[in-house]
């Protein structure tokens, strides 16, 4: 539904985006990741027709987005960064509006305000005016908005941004749910709204993609992932090491607490991960430890989006 | 059909955002209580003897010339400020319809403060027989003058975010395009380049324009200086909102 091509952005002399490519289809959730400023919003913009691309395309459904703009348009629903909202107007008149603009009339209007009302829990405030309302309301207000017309088609820049937990999980199982019949595209800063939603994930840094790939493939990818953590009560970790250390397929062992023992092993490679920790579950029955605790870890996508995105830093440095 | 029923929603959405805040009906008392004071007053209406709305119409220019930018000012950038104007231009409405519509919306809230200066009308009527067709012709001057500050105001709205800047700019458009009919600055001028040239100049005032329709001589030259002058501050606005959006 949603395809970019080559997309690049030029603010003066600064490149927003600069060649970012990515496809939606019917029933994806993708999730957009990335540093403040990385060129997250510009590339959403784009995307539903607010700024002109300076080069490369993005199409929606089967219009291109410059040349056919209206028909772009009425494909998409979407909520801008910071849910900006008509303050002047009431919840109601500014769904009303909304909804006209997009060619509703009637008691289809009627029907669909009444519908993204119910959706979004806005009953207490339909006839406040937008100024009086909390930023969680104003911003399910802008949600609303983005529903209305039941596009195939969602744009929503930081949809959870501002709001409660109640109403954060509220948000993700509504994005969840019309991610089926939908192609979505939501962009976050918060890391396991990815892995609780999407069903795919792209982290975009300094206007390039640099990571793109299913929520499990990403965490992969973290340096911590693969290894095997064990704890037993009843023995020390010094005492422990040389027997996993002898172990086939195991490149290092690493003491985390001496007392009770933690240990860290960490297999020759990623694969062969559970093979290891059968190993170590055969060594510890044979020599009777009283292991409290076997783990694979699984990787954590904060530890793969700041070993990307922060160059800088150690890659494989674990918190 | 839904070309029309777009520009529709949103002048009906700019009224309603208008009309819920004091804006336009301090527009509206403010030029009814000004344009009868400049009238009857200043304009020395009862002693020119005249059964007609010279001293009326003569102090549109003036008045529109802050009420206009003033009630105007808001149009583009307020939405610019609030973050609105993101959802407007991803409707899917062209920026045309947005800007046809917002410039519809302010107009008839002129109209309406044009229309409700009947007492005027009916006072001249009542004191005397004034030309009914002058003062006709008188009135669709005005509406056309005061449209063209509002395609002004509408493209200085566009080229900021902050109100005031946009009023003040507005102003001085508006100023120069009354100013530069005016004699002494056409005379000064004349001194400097060729008569040619000020003849040009003069004919882009307002003034020059305005005073035609004024004694009832509704020229189509006149109307169409109006309405290029429309056209063009709303192609400028048009071309002021893909620029800043282009980067």
């Amino acid at each position: 539904m949603i395809s970019v091509k080559n997309l690049k952005k030029v603010f003066g002399t600064k490149a927003a985006v600069d060649g970012v490519s990515f496809n939606v289809g019917k029933g994806e959730i993708l999730g957009f990741l990335g540093p403040n400023g990385a060129g997250k919003s510009t590339t959403m913009r784009i995307v539903t027709g607010f700024l002109p691309p300076t080069s490369g395309e993005a199409r929606v459904g089967e219009f291109d987005v410059e040349e056919q703009p209206v028909e772009a348009k009425r494909l998409i629903g979407y909520l801008p960064e910071n849910a900006p909202c008509y303050s002047d107007m009431t919840v109601s008149g500014f769904l009303g509006f909304c909804g006209e603009a997009r060619g509703l009339r009637g008691t289809k209007l009627k029907d669909a305000v009444d519908r993204a009302i119910a959706t979004c829990f806005l009953e207490p405030v339909v006839h406040q005016s937008i100024d009086t309302l909390s930023k969680g309301y104003r911003h399910r207000t802008c949600l609303a908005q983005s529903i209305l017309h039941d596009p195939p088609v969602l744009v929503l820049d930081e949809p959870t941004d501002g709001l409660d937990p109640n109403q954060k999980h509220e948000v993700r199982s509504l994005i969840r749910r019309m991610g089926k019949d939908k192609a979505i595209i939501f962009s976050t800063h918060i890391l396991e709204e990815v892995e609780a939603v999407c069903t795919r994930a792209i982290i975009i840094d300094r206007g390039r993609i640099v990571a793109n790939g299913a929520p499990e493939e990403l965490k992969a990818r973290a340096a911590g992932a693969g290894t095997i953590v064990l704890r037993a009560a009843d023995r020390g970790g010094a005492a422990l090491r040389p027997f996993l250390e002898k172990l086939e397929g195991c490149s290092a062992v690493e003491v985390i607490a001496e007392q009770p023992a933690a240990l860290r092993l960490r297999p020759k490679d990623a694969a062969s991960a559970e093979a290891l920790a059968a190993r170590v579950h055969e060594l510890a029955a044979r020599e009777k430890w009283k292991l409290v605790e076997l783990r694979i870890e699984e990787g954590r996508l904060d530890d793969v989006f700041r070993s990307i995105t922060l160059p800088d830093s150690a890659p494989g440095k674990e918190s | 059909m839904s070309c029309c029923g777009n520009i529709w929603s949103i002048a009906k959405r700019e009224l309603s955002g208008t009309v819920s805040s004091p804006v336009a009906y301090v527009f509206v008392v403010i030029f009814l209580l000004l344009s009868s004071f400049f009238t009857f007053m200043i304009g020395g209406f009862f002693e020119r003897g005249q059964a007609s709305l010279v001293s009326f119409f003569g102090w549109h220019p003036w008045l529109y010339l802050f009420l206009v930018p003033a009630v105007g000012m808001r149009m583009w950038a307020e939405e610019r400020r609030s973050g609105t104007i993101e959802l407007l231009l991803t409707l899917p409405i062209t920026t045309w319809q947005a800007i046809a519509g917002k410039f519809l919306a302010y107009l008839v809230i002129i109209a309406v403060a044009l229309l409700l200066t009947f007492p005027v009308w009916i006072t001249v009527n009542y004191l005397g027989a004034p030309d009914n067709g002058v003062i006709f012709a008188g009135y669709i001057g005005s509406l056309l003058l005061g449209a063209s500050y509002l395609a002004v105001t509408s493209f200085t709205s566009a080229l900021t975010r902050n109100q005031v800047v946009s009023f003040i700019l507005a102003v001085v458009i508006c100023l120069f395009l009354i100013l530069c009919g005016w004699p002494p600055v056409l005379n000064l001028l004349s001194r400097a380049v060729s008569q040619g040239f000020v003849d040009l100049v003069a004919s882009f005032s307002f003034m020059t324009h305005f005073e035609n329709v004024q004694r009832g001589v509704l020229d189509l030259r006149d109307i169409v200086f109006f309405v290029s002058v429309i056209v063009f501050f709303l192609f400028a606005t048009h071309a002021v909102l893909r620029a800043r959006r282009a980067g």
